[in-house]
């Protein structure tokens, strides 16, 4: 089965969604002080209505500045980028400024006003629209329960705890309704328990109100937790798109893989490949890795391919892992047996909807 | 004299309740009570000009909400020209407008016009710096909300800066208490004038070291009211 088809398979209830982000080569090119930094090369990508989509990538990658390219606070070198069929990039000044309205954003720093309290705050961005009325005010009561924060209405940002204050920032940025709220890194200031809250709480809305989320992060974790597809951006270019599942279990690109490193292992301890060179020598032996998703996780593959075909299988390293409900993991053996007994049993894996990659032997 | 600044009633009041000016704690409380309304009202009306022209230098700066290289480049230019001219030199220069506003070049009145211009720089320069302290976030956060460049002036960099806006106040008024002293000396009445005509000229002590206690006690005063009104605000938000 090829990976196409397992995209099919894996459904998230992103998929035969319509666009809402269409971004189109776009590329972004900083004239800094006497040389040019080519911050995004020729992107383009589409967002689906009501997915959670990541863009991953290490510091410096370009994610910050495709994210602000898609409310323009970036202007783009080159591209197109249409927001619910609207081209973002063509807009004039006041257009821009009604359509800003209806993109949500949330930061890293949070960028709350210390001037305001906690419910001014999240009543800025109606106060902006020109829409302070009753309605406003019951809206800011609304939202304030929606994040969990409701008792702290009447307080300053500055009494606020990191992720009280990314609350806010979410409250704010859900005031006018908008179709999408992006989020750049709104996590990353954030401790391990309270990114779990937050990430929690973006899972929340986006199910409860069918928001649309684009993510950044440099955090594996933050896409494995709530991502459904995930782009991997490599020095100013994607390398990598697809379903977080199939990302994990199975990444293509250099990129993808060492960020999955962080979260997933996937490489034999060094020990252990010392260990079975030492046993070779024996029939034939071949070091293989297999990886699998959701129901082959749970079938007893391995041990009906030692009984079927007369293979012995070694298992040297395993990992298994979970994402919102599938299983995913993957698993190194190392089989012996004759050569004809292992292409059939490597075949055999094959046609159970494992993949399967022959390592080289040390 | 237009009869808003009452300085003629008070200087009525005075001479009625506490005697000629020779008297020394007479003369002492209209000297300061023209020195606290020269500099309030310079105050105020450089404020009137400077905070806006903070907030144009500001706005128009590369990358800023309203970026403006050459208004910004010819504003700086005139606020730094207008700063590098000593202050006792201005006074002179600017006598025939002076002059021009207000009929005459001598007196508490007049004073005001050189006060008022010298200090316009001087606030948009600190409302400027005040400004620039904010966090950028905070700008692209209203940005990202779709807000005008006048919503982020007015919702976002002015309140925000409201602390440090106002010990800039306290700041500009204790400058103009040394100014006006310095322009008591061509006349400008004040505690200046009454310290270098009768102090100095005459050779009364008292009368000299009192102005000069009056005039510490006030800056004393104006900075500790400002920064009790900063902190006000600060402590407010925490
Ligand atoms: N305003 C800017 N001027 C010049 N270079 C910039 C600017 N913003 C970002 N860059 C450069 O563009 C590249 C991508 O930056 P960024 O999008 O912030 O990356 P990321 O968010 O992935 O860490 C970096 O090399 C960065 O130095
Ligand atoms: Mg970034």
């Amino acid at each position: 089965m090829t990976w196409a088809g397992r995209g099919m398979y894996f459904v998230c209830r992103c998929v035969g969604g319509s666009v809402l982000i269409d971004i189109r080569n776009l590329t972004k090119v900083f004239d800094g002080a006497g040389q040019q930094v080519v911050a995004l090369d020729n992107v383009s990508l589409t967002v689906k209505k009501g997915e959670i989509f990541g863009i991953i990538g290490l510091s410096g990658a370009g994610k910050s500045t495709l994210v602000r390219c898609i409310n323009m606070l970036e202007q783009p070198t080159a591209g197109q980028v249409f927001v619910d069929g609207r081209e973002i990039t063509a807009l004039k000044q006041r257009e821009l400024r009604l359509a800003r309205q209806k993109i949500g954003m949330i930061f890293q720093h949070f960028n709350l006003l210390s001037s305001r309290t906690v419910s001014e705050n999240v009543l800025f961005p109606l106060e902006i629209a020109g829409a302070v009325d009753d309605g406003a005010r019951q809206r800011v009561t609304d939202l304030l329960e929606l994040v969990g924060l409701t008792d702290k209405a009447d307080v300053f940002p500055d009494q606020l705890s990191g992720g009280q204050k990314q609350r806010v920032g979410i409250a704010r940025a859900l005031a006018n309704d908008p179709k999408v709220l992006l989020s750049d890194e709104a996590t990353s200031a954030l401790d391990p328990q309270t990114t779990r809250s937050i990430l929690k709480l973006l899972r929340d809305i986006n199910s409860q109100l069918n928001l649309t989320i684009l993510l950044i992060t440099h955090d594996m974790q933050v896409i494995k937790e709530v991502c459904d597809r995930v782009a991997v951006i490599d020095a100013a270019r994607i390398v990598e798109i697809g379903d977080v599942l199939r990302i994990f279990s199975g990444p293509r690109s250099p990129a993808a893989r060492s960020l999955i490193k962080t979260v997933v292992s996937r490489e034999i301890p060094p020990g252990l490949f010392d260990f079975s060179r030492k046993k070779q020598g024996q029939a034939a032996a071949k070091l293989i890795r297999v990886s699998f998703i959701g129901a082959a996780a749970g079938e007893p593959v391995i041990s009906s391919m030692i009984k079927k075909f007369d293979v012995d299988a070694n298992i040297l390293y395993g990992n298994v892992d979970r994402i919102k409900d599938t299983p995913f993991g993957n698993l190194t053996l190392e089989i012996i047996g004759e050569p004809g007994s292992l292409t059939a049993a490597l075949d055999y894996l094959g046609c159970r909807g494992l993949e399967v990659e022959v390592l080289p032997h040390a | 004299m237009p009869d808003f600044f009452a300085a003629s009633g008070m200087e009525m009041f005075f001479t009625t309740f506490l005697g000629a000016h020779d008297w020394v704690p007479a003369s002492l409380l209209l000297a300061t009570w023209e020195t606290i309304y020269m500099v309030a009202i310079s105050t105020f009306l450089s404020y009137v000009v400077g905070l806006p022209l903070g907030v144009i230098l500001v706005t128009t700066f590369k990358g800023h909400i309203l970026e403006n290289q050459p208004l910004h480049q010819v504003l700086g230019s005139i606020v730094n020209a207008v700063r590098s001219v000593p202050f006792i030199i201005f006074l002179i220069l600017l006598i025939p407008l002076t002059r021009l506003l207000v009929g005459t070049y001598i007196g508490t009145v007049a004073s005001i016009v050189p006060l008022t211009l010298a200090a316009i720089p001087f606030v948009a320069r600190l409302v400027e710096t005040s400004l620039k302290e904010i966090e950028w976030g905070l700008v692209e956060a209203a940005l990202s909300m779709g807000a005008s460049a006048w919503q982020i002036i007015s919702k976002v960099l002015l309140p925000e800066a409201k602390p440090a806006l106002l010990l800039g106040v306290a700041i500009t008024a204790i400058n103009l208490v040394g100014y006006s002293a310095m322009a008591g000396i061509v006349g400008g009445g004040g505690l200046g004038t009454l310290a270098y005509f009768y102090g100095y000229q005459r050779y009364q002590v008292v009368v000299m070291w009192s102005s000069v206690v009056v005039l510490v006690v006030l800056v004393q005063g104006m900075q500790m009211l400002g920064d009790s009104l900063a902190a006000k605000v600060v402590n407010k938000r925490r």
